[in-house]
């Protein structure tokens, strides 16, 4: 028999007995939107989770260290590749090698310092860092008060606005109690002092330097919302100042002194620099070509991995109960093919008789199974999108009733949808696999007997 | 239940020409039904074998018996065995989709299969609209439509009255007569095998008890 003729005759069939079959969708469908539900639960937070760090901007950057410096965030880099003592130098050459790999949009050092800020004369310390210009579109600087630095070497500093609220005497107990615009009015175009060290190589001798005691001042432009440096841990800055004035300004580096036992020259020995990717896709391949320059590399791609794990499981579980639903629900199938093969038992009969193969006999209880599955799952798949909608709405109500800003938790990527779909109905037609072998075994002499 | 092997038909050897009008006589449980199943080739035998048109069924798979049934054998039986869901002409048209017959096709040769047993008008009513004569005649129809060379009747008129009774069997006859199919007529009526058969064997318990040409020639227009 052709397809198109069973699948013909199957939706007569299932018209035939139009409630049992309509519950039994109807198991399959509650089956398939437990799953739906599940899932796009688990992929939700998930999306919700990498929003958040995309919103950060580090997404497509790498720190790039030397070897020479032990204090590597994987130990892995650590025991592969060439001995820390060969390894090159993180100088100017070495950045403008990494500027030269393919994807990368710029290189610059990271340069920070702890030092005193005073406002008021009052003095406060804090982590200052310096910040490219590019960086200006980044997502980092969503919501911040003020403007950007009006050139990468202007006398301006913008402050992240945990530090704006220390800067006015307020307790703080948390950063997302601070409100910036609050923080940010009455700082916007005051002065701020800021204290460094310049570091000045003593001319002759390259392995000795003196420092030099320096102040300076600057105006606050910005305040941001969220945290430009997050990626940094404990490290993070604070207070940030255009990336060309603080390169100017030489100053003296935390690790300067255990570099100033090495072959340096007068020019200066990074700790670590940060590349700049043009897109978050070619992180991957770009940090590869930079370990193969002989440095270690650090992405957030990196740290989202043990991230993208934990969820990798928990969608395991959520998928798992779900498909607890559909298990259930495909016993039913089983069920209520080996009641259609019991109450016709004699039409199977009969078509045996005037020529029915036995797999005609079994297509025809399988394109039943197959369209059972198909129909169930597409309508699990609106039932789950419905239930995840209200679950969405719900939450949303909760999270304005507790003061938060609503969260689209819910997500269903059009790959769930066909997945669903395809899942049910595969489980469909394994589910008809016993009764439509049973079907068509059945003897047709027994089952035209029954009168 | 009991163990005891029942030999339904035992020890029958039977030769049937193409063409003939075999009527099979017997009372019920005598085996008729289950010789007719084994030229069928819905059942097979545990012993012996059933040749027809040179081929033993018992070498048969299971999809070249379907086709056996399919295209070599047509049945008709007591009960009609129609399907109730479907319509007059669905039923009829129900052996062409197996056959895997063209859908532009089928519907035309449906038809024309049921003009031939005398019912056009009624093509889209369901089989429990029709009376029993006329069920009877859409399972011939249905039975004819793959043009198969024999045709297997179970009691087809121990459902109907006599008058409808006599029309189906006169519609097997004109088969027998025009078409030269071969008939298998299976009843416990002694009248209506003479009227119409051309041999006539008789069983009992399994076994053949008598084979013998129809010598009856009192019935007006039995023979032509």
């Amino acid at each position: 028999m052709k397809l198109y003729d069973s699948i013909e005759l199957a939706a007569r069939n299932l018209r035939e007995s139009v409630l049992r079959n309509s519950l039994t969708t109807l198991g399959i469908s509650v089956g398939v939107a437990s799953l739906v539900a599940m899932l796009s639960l688990g992929i939700g937070l998930q999306q919700l989770a990498s929003r958040r760090l995309q919103r950060s901007g580090l997404f497509d950057s790498i720190v790039v260290t030397s070897r020479r410096n032990l204090r590597s965030f994987d130990r892995e880099q650590e025991q592969n590749g060439p001995a820390p003592a060969e390894s090159p130098d993180l100088n100017e050459a070495a950045r403008l090698k990494i500027a030269n790999v393919s994807g990368v949009v710029e290189v610059y050092p990271d340069l920070r310092f702890i030092t005193e800020v005073r406002y008021e004369d009052k003095p406060h310390l804090t982590m200052v860092a310096g910040l490219p210009f590019s960086s200006k579109d980044g997502d980092s600087f969503e919501g911040m008060q003020g403007k950007f630095f009006s050139s990468s070497d202007a006398h301006e500093v913008i402050i992240q606005k945990s530090f704006a609220a220390e800067l006015l005497g307020k307790t703080i107990r948390g950063a997302d109690e601070i409100n910036v615009a609050e923080v940010a009015k009455p700082l916007l175009g005051k002065e701020v002092v800021m204290r460094y060290s310049e570091r000045e190589s003593s001319g002759q001798d390259s392995a000795s330097f003196s420092v030099i005691s320096h102040e300076m001042p600057l105006t606050i432009v910005g305040v941001t919302d969220l945290d430009p440096d997050s990626m940094r841990g404990s490290a993070r800055a604070r207070v940030f100042v255009p990336q060309t004035l603080i390169e100017s300004m030489r100053p003296m580096q935390a690790y300067d002194t255990r570099a100033s036992g090495g072959v340096s020259s007068d020019q200066p020995i990074y700790s670590n620099v940060v590349a700049r990717v043009s897109g978050a896709g070619k992180v991957d391949a770009v940090e590869q070509a930079i370990k193969k320059l002989g440095f270690n590399t650090f992405s957030i791609l990196d740290a989202t991995k043990s991230m993208r794990r934990f969820f990798a499981i928990l969608d395991l579980f959520l998928g798992i109960f779900g498909s607890l639903a559909l298990t259930v629900a495909s016993i039913g199938i089983i069920n209520t093919l080996v009641m259609a093969i019991l109450e016709r038992r004699r039409e199977i009969g009969i078509m045996k008789a005037v020529g029915a193969s036995d797999s005609d006999v079994r297509g025809l209880f399988f394109a039943e199974a197959g369209a059972m599955g198909l129909l169930g799952g597409v309508c699990g798949t609106i039932l789950g999108w419905i239930i995840g909608r209200v679950i969405n709405f719900g939450t949303n109500v909760y999270l304005k009733r507790q003061g938060f800003p609503p969260e689209h938790i819910w997500s269903v990527p059009a790959w769930l949808v066909a997945g669903a779909v395809g899942f049910a109905f595969v489980v469909s037609l394994l589910s008809g696999l016993y009764p439509a072998s049973r079907a068509a075994r059945l003897d047709p002499v027994q089952a035209l007997r029954y009168e | 239940m009991g163990s005891a092997t029942i030999r339904a038909v035992d020890g029958i050897t039977l030769q049937i020409a193409a063409g003939e009008f075999v009527a099979l006589l017997g009372a019920s449980g005598s085996g008729k039904s289950s010789l007719l199943n084994l030229l069928a080739g819905l059942d097979s035998p545990s012993s012996g074998s059933v040749i027809v048109e040179g081929q033993s069924l018992a070498g048969l798979s299971r999809e070249q018996l379907a086709k056996y049934r399919r295209h070599t054998v047509g049945m008709v039986f007591q009960s009609f065995n129609l399907i109730p869901s479907m319509s007059v002409l669905e039923n009829v048209e129900l052996p062409l989709r197996f056959a895997e017959v063209e859908r532009t096709r089928r519907a035309a040769m449906a038809s024309s299969a049921l003009e031939r047993v005398g019912l056009s008008g009624r093509l889209h009513h369901r089989p429990i609209e029709l009376s029993g004569g006329e069920q009877q005649r859409v399972a011939m129809a249905r039975a004819l439509i793959n043009q198969p060379h024999i045709l297997l009747a179970d009691e087809p008129t121990g459902n109907l009255d006599s008058r409808t009774g006599t029309e189906v069997m006169e519609l097997i006859r004109h088969l027998n007569e025009s078409l030269k199919m071969t008939v298998v007529l299976v009843t416990h009526e002694r009248d209506l095998a003479e009227k119409y058969a051309n041999r006539l064997i008789f069983l009992a318990d399994g076994k053949m008890v008598a084979d013998q040409a129809n010598t009856t020639t009192t019935i007006a227009g039995a023979k032509s």
